[in-house]
């Protein structure tokens, strides 16, 4: 009989928002399953979170070791190819951990490996049926996963929502790992980028741009906006990557969650990591290509060249 | 340091609007303009930065027909020594794992200290590298923003959550999927391409690498696309219509109820 596993992210005795996800996530594979949560990790900060899981999951495994006490994909790929038997399905969060991990896992516990997943509809047979996007969210797919030899699925963060109803009463069994956990990857430490000129946090309004800006110079007429609108510059990853902007400036997953009242999206397609970066307050979008993703979570929208549209709006600004 | 680095040609995102087709199953692909995967371009950009600095020799390879020549020759115009091109009937409809057993043939046909890949392409499921790596037995990382080049070991960044970076050692040979942002690749001009135009670059098939040909392709594929679609996402944004004047008056009343003009 097939189990269902969720690897649980967490950090300073807290799990990710991912937990409860993949929870939900779980049952769109099957509703009745009994989920089991797989936590590693060492100490007091591991034993927290597995108690917090069992509320919401009724198996929850811990595996508590001093080599996992920073998750390393290559230690947590041997506990997990331990634990992982024929047809099993586990679900990570497609993080820059789950990246780390599943296509590698997949190999190990020889499981097809579906990544980016935004739905399940369903499993049909041996047959799992998901729905994933292309083309940085311009296009969705089907996709079909054979299960019948079990399968490693990344689920993106954010579109399940999280099953918050606890009502589990799950308990903890601890697990332990013979494998050599030895790694040919070794964690040395995390970097945190300096602070930049300004905080794009603490901004109520922002004038974010991105690859419709098109040309280094002309993130001047973004800054005149912004100057004319009491708001401050920032970007989408794109500019970060050209070095037009600092990295502090990048609003994404990879860069800041901002919380701002109005964010203006100028030029900006809307890709999923740029969006994780974007918790709240009122969108505008303006893009020249009217099928931007961008178009789909803004409030208001407006299909024009930014590099046209910004100065004329910086202009009515001015006189107002 | 001898580095493959394994590249894909793709549809551009940035030159095209991918759309669905009149059919609804697939993209429309009239006039599509492809070109190397972004990702990829780092990879190759940063594999000719190291060897500049340590010595050694970089090689691409991509997995296609003779289209892929031209994203091959591109990168060999950027400082690539040598091409490699996988084509074979047998590799049509390969899933993840098909793509990774052909790259493996080809690992082992060589004799490579590093292997890059792009972190992800345009279908986006970011599994190449990490895969390839687990079939060889040898350390991966994703995600690699920054490289270091030290004494039978690097020292890689990894780009994770919020902005930071994770450093890590990591055992030569070893596989890295590259993150964009970790380089500047350099212009590539009509005369970087005209000088290497004659530059042979072999061809190999599932049997010239070894591989069983019931591993790979379509029927072996166990994660398969069925078609395009678009959903219906409901209204989405309310889109601000008439003239620019007019537009621009309507937004700045939306701007001035939504605290956005102070």
């Amino acid at each position: 009989m097939a189990k269902l596993y969720a690897y649980i992210s967490h950090k300073n005795g807290v799990a990710d928002d991912t937990a409860l996800e993949l929870l939900t996530a779980a049952a769109k594979i099957d509703a009745g399953a009994s989920v089991t949560a797989i936590v590693t990790g060492s100490g007091a900060d591991l034993d927290k979170v597995c108690q917090e899981m069992a509320a919401s999951y009724k198996e929850v495994l811990k595996i508590d070791n001093e080599a996992m006490a920073y998750p390393n994909a290559e230690i947590i790929r041997k506990a997990l190819v331990e634990i992982i038997k024929d047809d099993d399905i586990v679900l990570l969060p497609h993080d820059t951990f789950g990246m780390d991990l599943g296509p590698g896992l997949s190999i190990k516990t020889d499981s097809p490996f579906a990544a980016d997943i935004v739905d399940i509809e369903g499993v049909d047979g041996s047959t799992l049926k998901l729905i994933r996007q292309e083309f940085a969210g311009q296009v969705y797919t089907h996709v079909t996963c054979d299960i019948s030899s079990g399968a490693i699925l990344n689920i993106r963060p954010g579109v399940c929502k999280a099953d918050e109803s606890k009502a589990a009463g799950g308990s903890v069994t601890e697990t332990s790992v013979s494998a050599d956990l030895s790694a040919g990857r070794r964690y040395l430490e995390t970097v945190i980028p300096e602070a930049g000129d300004v905080d794009i946090t603490k901004s109520d309004v922002l004038v974010s741009v991105g690859r419709g800006i098109e040309d280094e110079e002309n993130i001047e007429i973004a800054q005149e906006l912004a100057d004319a609108m009491g708001a401050v510059v920032s970007c989408s990853r794109p500019i970060v990557d050209a070095k037009w902007l600092e990295q502090s400036r990048q609003v994404g997953t990879s860069g800041k969650t901002v919380k701002p009242k109005v964010y203006m999206a100028m030029g900006i397609s809307g890709s999923f990591q740029h969006l994780g970066g974007i918790k709240g307050g009122f969108m505008i979008a303006v893009n020249k290509n009217p099928k931007a993703p961008i178009f789909q979570v803004a409030n208001v929208g407006v299909v024009a060249d930014i590099l046209e549209f910004m100065p004329e709006l910086t202009e009515k600004i001015g006189d107002l | 340091m001898e580095i493959l680095v394994c590249i894909k040609r793709v549809p551009d995102n940035e030159e095209n609007e991918i759309e669905l087709n009149s059919a609804g199953n697939d993209i429309d692909r009239d006039d599509l303009v492809y070109s190397v995967n972004e990702w990829d371009n780092y990879a190759v950009e940063e594999a000719i930065q190291i060897v500049d600095n340590v010595g050694g020799s970089v090689t691409v390879v991509s997995i296609g027909d003779e289209e892929v020549d031209e994203v091959l020759r591109r990168e060999m115009a950027m400082g690539a020594e040598k091409g490699i091109m996988l084509t074979d009937d047998a590799f049509e409809g390969s899933d993840g794992k098909g793509i990774a057993t052909i790259l493996k043939g080809v690992v082992e046909k060589g004799n490579y200290d590093l292997i890059m890949t792009g972190a992800q392409a345009d279908e986006g499921y970011a599994q190449i590298g990490g895969m390839l790596a687990a079939m060889m037995d040898v350390p991966f990382a994703s995600l690699v923003n920054k490289i270091e080049v030290g004494d039978k070991t690097l020292k890689i960044g990894r780009e994770i959550e919020g902005g930071n970076q994770e450093m890590n050692e990591i055992d030569l040979p070893c596989v890295l999927s590259i993150q964009t942002g970790i380089n500047e690749p350099r212009y590539v001009g009509i005369r970087g391409i005209r000088k290497v135009a004659s530059v042979e670059i072999p061809e190999f098939g599932a049997s010239d690498l070894g591989i069983d040909a019931g591993t790979i392709g379509e029927a072996a594929a166990k994660v398969k696309r069925v078609d395009y679609f678009m959903p219906d996402l409901g209204d989405g944004a309310e889109m601000l219509e008439g003239s620019t004047e007019e537009i621009i008056d309507k937004l700045i009343e939306i701007l001035k109820a939504n605290g956005g003009l102070s």
